[in-house]
């Protein structure tokens, strides 16, 4: 597979979101906005990318039988320095978020790249296969949020155009089901065909 | 009674207040039944706070199951809920090191997982039976620590926290069996081709996140 091939399979081919449906936690719940879709993806990716590195660096040292607990630990030490960088840099953002940035750890995504990626590739490809992948995963959750900021609120990015007409309801709960639903209807006309 | 109308009129009533006064409720006790019925109904784990979606997508397929993975899940969490509070009090506070809050409590729950699968398996063959293939899937379940990591952040006492915990892990129970039963009906209706799988599923669940809605404001928010 060609290098560039890595980075853009993770976009359609092998969409995280809308094709391997993982990491459906934070793709329903901090998408009630474009902006925390976004947060959320770049946040993910970048664990995604340096769990992936790591990973591929010690993959030799790990014994086998413990290599889920050791991927765990390697994960979850990244998610904490991310966390701590966005509360002191992005103080808002970290708090929209809330509790799915310490969940990102137990988020299906980067335990599956780990596992089935990085443990069997080089350093260069498993960081593309982190960009790759991080890539699909945040501008899925950038077009939910979108969708459901329009929708919901009629904003776009934070820029109101209809405040106060659209119904609520697909800022709240049931209209992140609903919109995920039928987005992943829309990619599988599309993309499928 | 006085419970029932104070579930049913989403406030403490005058009878409420009787009973407390009179020493057959006391204000905590209130606040319990306050803490379960928020957390099964009006904040329901999986329909309005988006934990636990992967094994609600994955495993609800049949009642029996879902049963299966629910009891599973609630052993779980009252568990951990019990240890993460310990650990968190007297190991990362006292040592202030609460930034390790994330790595510990994977790792524990992780353990925690295991030991319980290896007790169950000695100690009761046929509950290990029963819940032994839900168990592995568990420490994936981002319920167990997303509530672990809650109980912390609203500063529940270990009482009100397991409470929380096993009502929110019956939360879980019941959206899973009501999804499943649905689930049963769906597979034997005519979907469209591009619906088919999960997209329907997730449509699915927001109409039944929508009737979840209907709880809100019956009682205060934990």
């Amino acid at each position: 597979m060609s290098k560039l091939q890595l980075i853009t399979k993770g976009i359609l081919k092998e969409n995280p979101t809308f094709v391997l449906v993982l990491g459906m936690c934070p793709t329903l719940g901090v998408t009630s906005s474009a902006i925390n879709g976004m947060g959320m993806g770049v946040a993910t990716m970048a664990v995604l990318i340096m769990s992936n590195m790591a990973i591929s660096l010690i993959k030799n040292f790990i014994p086998d039988k413990v290599r889920i607990p050791a991927f765990i630990v390697v994960i979850a030490s990244f998610v904490t320095i991310i966390q701590m960088l966005m509360q002191a840099y992005l103080p808002s953002l970290y708090a929209s978020l809330g509790v799915f940035i310490p969940l990102i750890v137990v988020n299906c995504i980067i335990l599956g790249r780990a596992e089935a990626f990085a443990s069997k590739n080089d350093l260069v490809d498993s960081a593309l296969d982190g960009v790759g992948i991080g890539l699909g995963f945040t501008l899925s959750l950038t077009a939910i949020g979108a969708v459901r900021e329009v929708l919901g609120s009629g904003a776009i990015f934070g820029y109101s155009f209809a405040a106060d007409v659209m119904p609520l309801l697909f800022i709240l709960a049931p209209g992140g089901f609903l919109v995920l639903g039928y987005l992943m209807v829309l990619f599988n006309k599309v993309a499928k065909r | 009674m006085s419970i029932l109308t104070f579930i049913l009129e989403g406030n403490i009533s005058q009878e409420v207040f009787d009973a407390v006064g009179t020493g057959v409720l006391s204000v905590k006790e209130i606040s319990l039944i306050a803490v379960v019925i928020g957390a099964i109904f009006v904040n329901n784990v999986v329909l309005s706070q988006f934990l636990g979606i992967c094994p609600f997508l994955g495993v609800s397929s049949k009642v029996n199951t879902s049963l299966g993975m629910g009891m599973a899940v609630t052993f779980v969490m009252a568990l951990s809920a019990v240890v993460t509070w310990c650990l968190q009090q007297y190991v990362l506070v006292p040592f202030g090191i609460e930034y390790m809050q994330t790595i510990v409590f994977i790792l524990v729950i992780a353990a925690l997982v295991q030991m319980v699968e290896i007790v169950l398996k000695k100690v009761s063959p046929a509950l290990y039976q029963a819940l032994g293939i839900f168990l592995p899937l568990i420490t994936t379940n981002c319920a167990v620590l997303g509530i672990a990591i809650l109980m912390i952040q609203k500063d529940m006492g270990l009482l009100t926290g397991v409470i929380y915990s096993v009502a929110t892990a019956l939360g879980f129970a019941l959206a899973l069996v009501l999804f499943a039963g649905i689930r049963e009906r769906l597979e034997i209706e005519d979907v469209p081709q591009s619906f088919r799988g999960v997209p329907i599923a997730l449509v699915t669940a927001g109409l039944l996140a929508m009737a979840f809605m209907g709880f809100a404001n019956v009682v205060p928010l934990p």
